[in-house]
C-alpha cells in the first residue's frame, strides 16, 4: 500500500475521533446563531471569546472548577499514599497471611462495583457523609489496581538499597519513605495521572452523593447548567470546552502512560 | 509487560504456619509492620468494597426506604421482577447493548492493525484515536446530542452524501435511539480497545508473519490464520471488559436520552439508579443489582481465566 494512501486513511480516522471535539470548540467560539441548521457553519469567523466570559461570569463555573480541582487533588493524594503503603509489604515483606491478602485484593478486580453503590450510599447516610466530599472520596480512596501497579514497581527495587538502609538502622517507615518511594516515583506518577483523569471525569458517584449544587464538580455541574441554560447552547459548549481542555493538555503531554496499555485499570 | 523476577531478598521461610503462635519474634515484628502498612487500605476496602458485597445481597431481601427500619420480605423482590414491566424493558435494552461488543472488537482490531506499523508521526495518530477515551462523558455526550439532532451536523453530512434521503431524529426516534447511544459508546471506547490490541499485536514476533509471507500467503491469509489466533488472549480480555461495560451502561444514556424516548434506552443500571437513588427503594434496587451482578460475574469468570493466565503481570 502506498504511503500516501496509508496517511489518507489514518487522517480520515483521526477526523472521525477528533472532529466532534473540534465541532464543540467551533460552537463555543461563535458569536451568534445556533448550533443547528443546514448547512452547518463549521468555521465561525471571526471567533469570539464572549461565550467563555458569559459562562465564567454568569454561571457558577469557577466554583465547579475549584470543586473539581479540590476533589482531584484529594483523590490523587489519598490514592497514591494509601496504595503505596499497602503495596510495600505485599512486595517486600514476608509475613503470615500475605498470600491471603493478595488473593482477597485480586478478587475485588472481578467484583461488579455497582452493587456496592447502593450499600455505600446507605453506609454514607449512617455515617452522616451524604452531601460531603468525604462521602465522594472515601469509597474510591484506595484502588486495588493502584496497589498492584505499585507492588510491581516495589518488586524491582534492588535489595542492596534496602539492606544498606537497614544496616544504617533506618526504621521500616524511613525505608519506605526515603529509600523505596523515590525509586518507584515513575509508577507513583502513573497512578496519580490515571486517578486524576478518572476523578476529573467522574460523574455518577458525585451525582449520587452530592445534593447541593454549590458542591458539584464540573462533570455534574455542567449537566446541571445544560438544563438551566438550555437556550444558550453556545455558553454550555464553552463550559464543556473549559472542562475538556485541561484533560486534553494533560493527556497530550503524558500520552505514553496511556498508550502503554495498563488495562487492569478498566476492570476495577 | 512481563512479570519481573522477585528480588533475591526474602526472610527465611520456615515452612507452612497455621497461626501467629508458632512465629518467632522477628516474624511477629514483620507481621506487625506489614499489617500497619496495610491497615488503612484494608479498612477502607473492607467498609466500601467487601462489606457491600455481603450486605448488598442481604439488602435485596428487605424493604428499605432509608427512613423507616428495614423490613424483611424474603424473595418478594425477585418475584416482583417477574411481572415488573420496567425490569424486562431495562434488561432487554442492556442485553441489546451487548451488540456493541463484537462491532467494537472488529473496529478496534482494525484500528490497532492500522497503527501497528511504525510510520512517521504514528504516535500522534494513536493519540488522536485515544483522545475520546480521556474526555468527559458529560462533555462529549452533550456534544453528540447536538451533533445527532434532526438539524444537526450528522444529518447534514448523511443527506449531503446521499446516504439518507431526509434528516432523522437519531435520539428522538424510538427505533433508533438505542443504536445512536451505542454509536457514541463505540466512538468513545474505540481508542481504549485499540491500545489493548496494539499491545497484543506488538507481542507477536514479526518473523512468524514474515515466514508466512515468504511461503506465499496473502496479507489477508496471514492476518486470518496467524495474527488473529495469536491475538486470542487480547480478544478475550477486550471483549470481556467491553461486555461488562455494555451491561453496566449508564452515563451516555443519562446524558443523551435520559432513558427515553418511550423507555427505549432505559437500561438496567438506569433502572437501579431510578429505584435506588430517585425513589429511595433501596431493597428493590439491591435486588436488581444482584441480578445484574450475576450476569456480570458470569462474564467475569471468563475474565478471571485471562487474569490467571497472565498472573499478576499487566497486559
Amino acid at each position: 500500500m502506498g504511503l500516501a494512501v496509508r496517511y489518507a486513511g489514518l487522517t480520515a480516522l483521526a477526523a472521525f475521533s477528533v472532529f466532534p471535539l473540534l465541532w464543540l470548540l467551533s460552537i463555543a467560539v461563535r458569536a451568534t446563531g445556533g448550533v443547528f441548521g443546514f448547512p452547518p457553519e463549521l468555521l465561525p469567523w471571526p471567533p469570539t471569546a464572549a461565550n467563555f466570559v458569559t459562562v465564567w461570569e454568569t454561571m457558577p463555573l469557577p466554583r465547579f472548577f475549584a470543586n473539581t480541582v479540590l476533589l482531584c487533588g484529594a483523590a490523587v493524594a489519598l490514592n497514591v499514599v494509601l496504595c503505596a503503603m499497602a503495596a510495600y509489604p505485599l512486595a517486600r515483606i514476608e509475613f503470615p497471611g500475605r498470600k491471603l491478602v493478595a488473593a482477597l485484593l485480586l478478587s475485588t478486580l472481578m467484583l461488579p462495583g455497582h452493587v456496592g453503590m447502593i450499600v455505600n450510599f446507605v453506609t454514607l447516610l449512617r455515617l452522616g457523609l451524604v452531601d460531603t466530599y468525604a462521602g465522594v472520596l472515601l469509597p474510591g480512596a484506595v484502588s486495588v489496581f493502584g496497589i498492584f501497579l505499585l507492588r510491581q514497581a516495589f518488586l524491582t527495587v534492588p535489595a542492596e538499597l534496602e539492606d544498606a538502609a537497614r544496616l544504617d538502622g533506618a526504621s521500616e517507615w524511613a525505608i519506605w519513605w526515603r529509600v523505596m518511594l523515590p525509586v518507584v516515583a515513575p509508577a507513583l506518577a502513573a497512578l496519580a495521572l490515571f486517578e486524576f483523569v478518572a476523578v476529573w471525569n467522574s460523574f455518577l458517584w458525585p451525582l449520587i452523593v452530592l445534593k447541593t449544587p454549590e458542591k458539584y464538580p464540573l462533570a455534574v455541574g455542567l449537566l446541571y447548567l445544560s438544563g438551566l441554560f438550555a437556550h444558550n447552547t453556545r455558553a454550555v459548549a464553552a463550559g464543556a470546552v473549559l472542562m475538556t481542555v485541561p484533560i486534553v493538555v494533560v493527556f497530550l503531554f503524558t500520552q505514553r502512560y496511556f498508550l502503554r496499555g495498563l488495562t487492569v485499570g478498566a476492570v476495577r | 509487560m512481563e512479570a519481573r523476577a522477585r528480588p533475591a531478598r526474602a526472610a527465611v521461610r520456615t515452612g507452612a504456619r497455621t497461626g501467629f503462635r508458632g512465629l518467632t519474634r522477628r516474624e511477629r515484628r514483620a507481621a506487625a509492620v506489614a499489617y500497619a502498612f496495610l491497615a488503612p487500605a484494608l479498612v477502607l476496602l473492607g467498609v466500601f468494597t467487601f462489606y457491600p458485597v455481603l450486605f448488598g445481597a442481604a439488602l435485596a431481601l428487605f424493604d428499605y426506604d432509608v427512613i423507616s427500619p428495614p423490613r424483611y420480605v424474603g424473595l418478594a423482590h425477585f418475584r416482583e421482577m417477574a411481572t415488573d414491566r420496567y425490569f424486562w424493558i431495562a434488561l432487554g435494552n442492556s442485553v441489546k447493548f451487548l451488540l456493541v461488543v463484537p462491532v467494537l472488537q472488529v473496529l478496534s482490531i482494525g484500528l490497532a492493525a492500522a497503527v501497528n506499523r511504525p510510520v512517521r508521526g504514528i504516535r500522534w495518530f494513536r493519540a488522536a484515536y485515544y483522545l475520546p477515551v480521556v474526555t468527559s462523558m458529560v462533555a462529549v455526550g452533550l456534544m453528540w446530542r447536538w451533533l445527532l439532532e434532526q438539524d444537526g451536523v450528522v444529518n447534514w453530512l448523511l443527506v449531503r452524501t446521499g446516504v439518507l434521503a431526509r434528516p432523522v431524529a437519531w435520539l428522538g426516534d424510538p427505533d433508533l435511539a438505542l443504536y445512536a447511544v451505542m454509536f457514541v459508546t463505540l466512538w468513545k471506547g474505540l481508542g481504549f480497545y485499540m491500545v489493548i490490541y496494539l499491545v497484543g499485536l506488538q507481542a507477536i514476533s514479526p518473523e512468524v508473519e514474515e515466514a508466512a509471507v515468504v511461503d506465499g500467503a496473502t496479507r489477508w491469509q496471514v492476518f486470518r490464520d496467524i495474527t488473529l489466533p495469536l491475538l486470542r488472549p487480547s480478544i478475550l480480555l477486550a471483549s470481556t471488559i467491553s461486555a461488562i461495560a455494555a451491561l453496566k451502561v449508564f452515563e451516555e444514556v443519562y446524558v443523551m436520552t435520559g432513558g427515553g424516548p418511550m423507555f427505549r434506552t432505559y437500561t438496567m443500571f438506569f433502572y437501579i439508579f431510578d429505584r435506588g437513588f430517585q425513589q429511595l427503594d433501596m431493597g428493590y434496587a439491591a435486588a436488581l443489582a444482584v441480578v445484574l451482578a450475576v450476569a456480570i460475574l458470569a462474564l467475569s469468570a471468563v475474565n478471571f481465566r485471562v487474569f490467571r493466565e497472565g498472573g499478576w503481570s499487566y497486559h
